[in-house]
């Protein structure tokens, strides 16, 4: 599809918003972690099914780009397949499942267990920016206390955490210390693929649609998760491996099976599930 | 005590439109010292302290603090920074309502914590530790420290803000009516909590109160203020037993007598 035949713009949005979006992404890149607003537009979606993603994607899309949407991880739900499918009809381009095969990875909740590499883009879909936003509901508070680089609060949520359940209980949406300065709010991906953002060597974009802000870490960025020194952090762990490609150490999603309470345990992460599965069988040949 | 005040304030003014709330006030408060504000509702006494701490902006006038690192500085030449630094260790600011001092989503411990992981704690066990101590201090029982604060009486909400306030050893510590709004026994016990921490940690107060027996039992110097101005100012004792401003007078007489 291209302009002349359509009258269409590339990738949805008119060359001027994503002029204004390039400006906030540049900028956030300049200051890891910071949250920059931009005049985040209306998106033929709801508010919470990736506005903010699809904002930053669009404005980065070239056409020879290959893009992978996933949802929890997985590629087949209806908000990553109907998210391809927007790209593909808007902007004509190719999309894949295979994480390595991907140069944009929109996600919601994950990050691919596959390691990103310098050539790739990972896209998150935020609801949420701010951090400090169920301790402190002022904007203009929470902006001073980033300025001037209060964060004590953060770590009142940690301890009450703590008090009430014995560890920090907070599983997604775990607060990180972005190169030293900044607080930021991961998006709610779990705690599991925090250590996956630090010095990740492919660049990390953030988008809040319904919120208006943008932000992100540029790659080999420093990121630590907070806590207390007499209560690291940690990340989830199980016991068993994936029921279907028998993998150990990958996040793994609770489906249950039938009435009777059975239920397993399989990779959230479907794309490295298949991809183990192959391995598996071609080493077996 | 040294020869440096704490806090020196040079004629404070501040309006709200045509309302003049705080008249070309000066007065100085020096170390350990108990300074009583006394006046009738709407004289500018809660204006006054807000002025102190940065809370409210003066119109004109100067505030100096002399901070534990030793070079007085005024409030103007403090940047927002260091103002917000110091409001969250040296000064101390103890709300009327406790639920304006209180954070009251979180724990009593969380409360006390939270300006000791301000300034940078980050041992749990270590901040709990203190939680628990000030818990004991303020007298309520250790065993509550996970309760919210709404779960508390009104005494005990005051006591709580006044633990978490003094967590960090403060040096300036302002009062906005302390025990307002509270029955006259849980009144008793506050003032002889106050009274006692005032002395064993040295503490520098200024304590704006409608009572004059509060302000008799606690402070050491008193000022008394009418329609925004300081119309007299002295000794405790010395305004209390032998009044000369026509107001100051009215007042003392007013208290009533069981």
């Amino acid at each position: 599809m291209n302009v002349s035949s359509t009258g269409y713009n590339f990738a949805y949005l008119n060359e001027q918003t994503k002029r204004m979006i390039r400006r906030a992404l540049l900028k956030a890149v300049a200051i890891p972690g910071y949250q920059v607003p931009f005049a985040s537009r209306e998106m033929p979606m709801p508010y919470g099914w990736g506005t903010g993603g699809v904002q930053v994607t669009a404005s980065i899309l070239k056409p020879d780009d290959v893009l992978k949407v996933i949802d929890q991880g997985a590629d087949d739900t209806t908000n990553a397949v109907s998210i391809r499918d927007f790209f593909k009809k808007t902007a004509g381009i190719a999309t894949t499942e295979v994480t390595k095969d991907a140069t944009i990875i929109q996600t919601r909740h994950r990050i691919p267990e596959r390691e990103l590499e310098a050539n790739q883009i990972l896209v998150f879909q935020v609801p949420i920016p701010e951090p400090l936003r169920f301790l402190e509901p002022r904007e203009t508070e929470t902006r001073k206390m980033h300025a001037l680089e209060e964060y004590g609060l953060m770590h009142v949520k940690l301890y009450e955490d703590i008090s009430r359940n014995g560890q920090i209980a907070t599983t997604y949406a775990y607060p990180v210390l972005v190169e030293d300065r900044y607080v930021m709010d991961p998006s709610p991906v779990p705690k599991f693929d925090n250590p996956k953002m630090h010095e990740m060597a492919a660049l990390q974009l953030f988008g809040a649609g319904r919120e208006m802000r943008i932000y992100a870490l540029p790659p080999f960025t420093r990121v630590k998760s907070l806590d207390f020194e007499d209560h690291p952090f940690e990340v989830q762990k199980w016991d068993e491996p994936c029921a279907i490609c028998g993998t150990i150490g990958s996040y793994l999603d609770e489906v249950i099976l039938d009435n009777s309470g059975n239920r397993m345990f399989c990779c959230s992460d479907t794309d490295h599930c298949r991809s183990e599965l192959e391995n598996a069988a071609e080493a077996a040949q | 005590m040294t020869d440096i005040p704490v806090l020196e304030v040079e004629g404070l003014n501040k309006a709200y439109g045509s309302i003049a709330a705080c008249r070309d006030i000066s007065f100085e408060l020096w170390p350990g010292e108990v300074l009583g504000i006394v006046g009738e509702s709407g004289s500018g006494k809660t204006t006054l302290l807000k002025c102190l701490n940065g809370l409210i902006e003066a119109d004109s006038g100067s505030v100096s603090y002399l901070p534990a690192s030793g070079e007085a500085k005024t409030l103007d030449a403090m940047s927002e920074a260091e103002q917000r630094y110091l409001s969250r260790t040296e000064w101390a600011y103890v709300h009327q309502h406790p639920r304006d001092g209180l954070r009251m989503g979180v724990s009593a411990g969380a409360n006390i914590g939270e300006r000791l992981m301000s300034v940078g704690a980050r041992h749990y066990g270590n901040i709990r530790e203190q939680a628990i101590e000030w818990l004991e201090k303020v007298e309520i029982d250790p065993s509550r420290i996970d309760d919210l604060p709404h779960t508390f009486s009104g005494g005990m909400q005051q006591r709580l803000q006044i633990a978490r306030n003094l967590v960090t050893a403060p040096r300036l510590v302002l009062m906005d009516e302390p025990t307002g709004g509270l029955d006259v026994s849980v009144q008793a016990r506050l003032l002889d909590l106050i009274r006692s921490l005032v002395r064993d940690l040295d503490l520098s107060v200024i304590l704006v109160t409608h009572d004059l027996a509060v302000a008799r039992l606690l402070s050491t110097r008193l000022m008394v203020m009418q329609r925004g101005e300081v119309i007299e100012q002295g000794l405790t004792d010395q305004i209390l037993d032998d009044p000369q401003a026509a107001y100051s007078q009215l007042l003392v007489s007013s208290v009533l007598q069981v």
